[in-house]
């Protein structure tokens, strides 16, 4: 039970983790038909843990209507949208378009789908303003440099800016292209270096908080 | 089929040697020299490389043609035509170790595509020939045959590191092992404490998100590694935990983790299996899902680990809105500074990675930060290196490209 749960699973992320560093360095069709074929396997791995997670949502929604939990008439319309969305999308053969015509399945997609994802993302407008707002209060050095750079950024930026203050365009890109490019890349350089010491764990065994538990 | 070939090739001289009436006066140019076909190295197939040495008088004015024969129709087609002083050796980007010849020679690759289709294992006769005004004078044809390569050589210098860099966190795991690695103080783990502690006071739950990757992204890996540490902590404390995902299987993982969390803390009891939950795979559907779980269970501690992407601030906003401490880590570059902006504490890029040393304090895993920083370390000194070569080059105008090769490309 051991082998199975401990260092089957450990010989598996071994000789898959060497397996698929090395496929990096084949240019072989079969390297490229190898990959493409562990991809569909994760993909249809990926389906069949989709049913798992549906089935999560289902039952904790299930067990706040049961309990009548606060707010479990969210959870109510949870269960109407999904299974409604489900009826009619069986119902349309999962077509959003019939002969030209949008079916109720298409309609859902359009008039409801996109829109509340559209709403979604416009808030981000706004949480961006109170976000700015709370950081560039210059309470401290820090704060000062930041707000600084943030107001030459959006003058520079902006065509009104560029037109009031001509040289804001100029500063903007050098600070885009030389203060923040320098430290990006010192951020990726340190994230690549971690997830290759991370990675190298994993495959070698060192790292199994991921299987469940870090020690044996 | 040698006889065939004989008889291609012999047909291939007579129809590039036949001049034009109108250029009959003009001399002819002479012909390429040193002209070599050979399948292309370091490929997955289907191309054949040409090259062959510069002569002089090279100008604009004259062109070369590569010419194909189709080993079906035996008539040679013109494949490309350009002016002679183009398409040398280092115009292509290869490192110097893969070069097919010299500096200075021509160079043409064959790939598939507009109209041409090299087939593996087929053998096809290749000629370049020097155009002057309406005057060809095509090379002896080349047999050549297309096939695939098992190994890339161009990024040996990419394994190369790779190799040493393993070496370098595995000889660190080692000596982590024989004594004690210091390790400076990372604030936003230090508060991952903190945060437990303040939660347990209030009597509200804990949030924690994976972020928006699946289980084969390391920042996923490690954000899963992290829950580990921060559940056996809540375990012990007794408080709620509540772990929404995006992924079926990261929940899947999780959920182990979770559960073998609770049992090395010593309450497999106060576990709950529904702590870690699906909400559904779209981006902003879950977006409003979390912030609707902050804004009516009120968390006392929201913990954003992993990789993000449009959501960040609108979760850690609404967090924020709450009253919530707030700890983030993430290798998102672009959303790193959302996260500043609106959380107590970020853990940036590899800090993520280091969290589950930090938070373990095990040898084994404080020996792999070491090597990291050795690894950061090599790369300062080879960053110098470059910027001081490239430098030289430039200043001198030397031809330094043989060591700037080697720190290029590594990926």
């Amino acid at each position: 039970m051991t082998f199975l749960r401990r260092q089957l699973p450990v010989l598996v992320t071994f000789v898959t983790g060497i397996l698929f560093a090395a496929q990096y360095y084949v240019p072989h069709p079969l390297s490229e038909q190898m990959l493409t074929s562990v991809s569909k396997w994760l993909q249809i791995i990926g389906g069949f843990a989709l049913v798992l997670g549906v089935t999560s949502l289902f039952h904790i929604h299930a067990v706040k209507i049961r309990r009548k939990e606060p707010g479990w008439g969210y959870s109510f319309v949870l269960y109407a949208g999904m299974v409604g969305t489900i009826v009619i999308g069986l119902w349309h053969g999962g077509k959003e378009t019939t002969d030209g015509v949008t079916t109720a399945f298409g309609w859902i997609y359009s008039f409801m789908m996109v829109p509340l994802q559209g709403t979604m993302f416009a808030i981000l407008a706004f949480f961006i303003a109170s976000a700015a707002y709370r950081s560039f209060r210059a309470r401290s050095r820090e704060a000062a440099v930041l707000l600084i750079a943030a107001v030459i950024v959006m003058l520079g930026r902006v065509p009104l800016g560029e037109h009031l203050i001509p040289v804001s365009g100029d500063i903007t890109q050098w600070i885009l292209n030389v203060l923040n490019a320098s430290v990006r890349r010192a951020i990726l350089i340190g994230i690549s270096l971690g997830a290759v010491a991370l990675s190298l764990k994993i495959i070698f065994g060192v790292e199994r908080a991921y299987l469940g538990g870090g020690k044996e | 089929m040698n006889s065939e070939r004989r008889t291609m090739k012999v047909l291939l001289t007579v129809l590039l040697l036949m001049p034009s009436s109108a250029a009959q006066a003009e001399s002819p140019p002479l012909p390429p020299q040193h002209v070599q076909v050979f399948d292309t190295p370091n490929d997955s197939g289907g191309s054949l490389t040409i090259t062959w040495a510069k002569t002089d008088g090279e100008s604009k004015d004259r062109r070369y043609q590569v010419l194909l024969q189709d080993p079906i129709a035996g008539v040679p087609k013109v494949i490309a035509e350009f002016a002679s002083d183009s398409h040398y050796v280092q115009d292509v980007k290869t490192p110097w170790w893969t070069r097919p010849a010299s500096q200075g020679t021509h160079q043409f690759t064959l790939k598939p595509g507009k109209g041409i289709d090299l087939k593996d294992g087929t053998s096809y006769a290749v000629t370049v020939a020097a155009v002057a005004g309406e005057q060809r004078t095509p090379a002896e044809p080349v047999q050549a045959t297309p096939a695939p390569n098992w190994f890339n050589w161009n990024q040996i210098n990419n394994l190369a590191i790779v190799m040493i860099f393993g070496l370098i966190v595995l000889g660190s795991i080692q000596t982590a092992k024989r004594r004690e690695i210091f390790l400076r103080r990372i604030p936003g783990l230090d508060a991952v404490d903190e945060a437990i502690g303040r939660a347990t006071e209030l009597g509200k739950p804990i949030l924690y998100l994976t972020g928006a990757g699946d289980m084969s992204e390391p920042s996923t890996v490690a954000a899963a590694v992290i829950l580990g540490r921060v559940a056996k902590r809540v375990a012990a404390y007794e408080t709620d935990l509540m772990v929404p995902h995006r992924d079926p299987i990261v929940m899947a993982v999780c959920q182990e983790i979770t559960k073998q969390s609770y049992l090395e803390a010593g309450k497999p009891d106060v576990f709950k299996e529904d702590s870690n939950f699906f909400i559904t795979t779209d981006q902003f559907s879950y977006t409003a899902a979390v912030d609707g779980i902050m804004l009516r269970k009120k968390p006392a501690a929201n913990f954003f680990m992993g990789s993000y992407f449009a959501e960040s601030l609108l979760l850690t906003e609404t967090g924020a809105s709450t009253g919530a401490i707030q700890i983030a880590g993430t290798d998102s570059d672009h959303q790193l500074p959302f996260f500043v902006t609106t959380c107590d504490y970020t853990l940036i890029g590899e800090e993520l990675y280091a969290a589950s040393a930090y938070l373990s304090r095990e040898p084994v895993q404080l020996g792999t930060l070491r090597g990291q920083d050795i690894g950061k370390a090599c790369i300062l000194v080879a960053l110098g290196l470059g910027t001081a070569v490239a430098t030289a080059s430039i200043l001198f105008h030397l031809d330094l490209s043989f060591a700037l090769d080697l720190v290029k490309d590594w990926k």
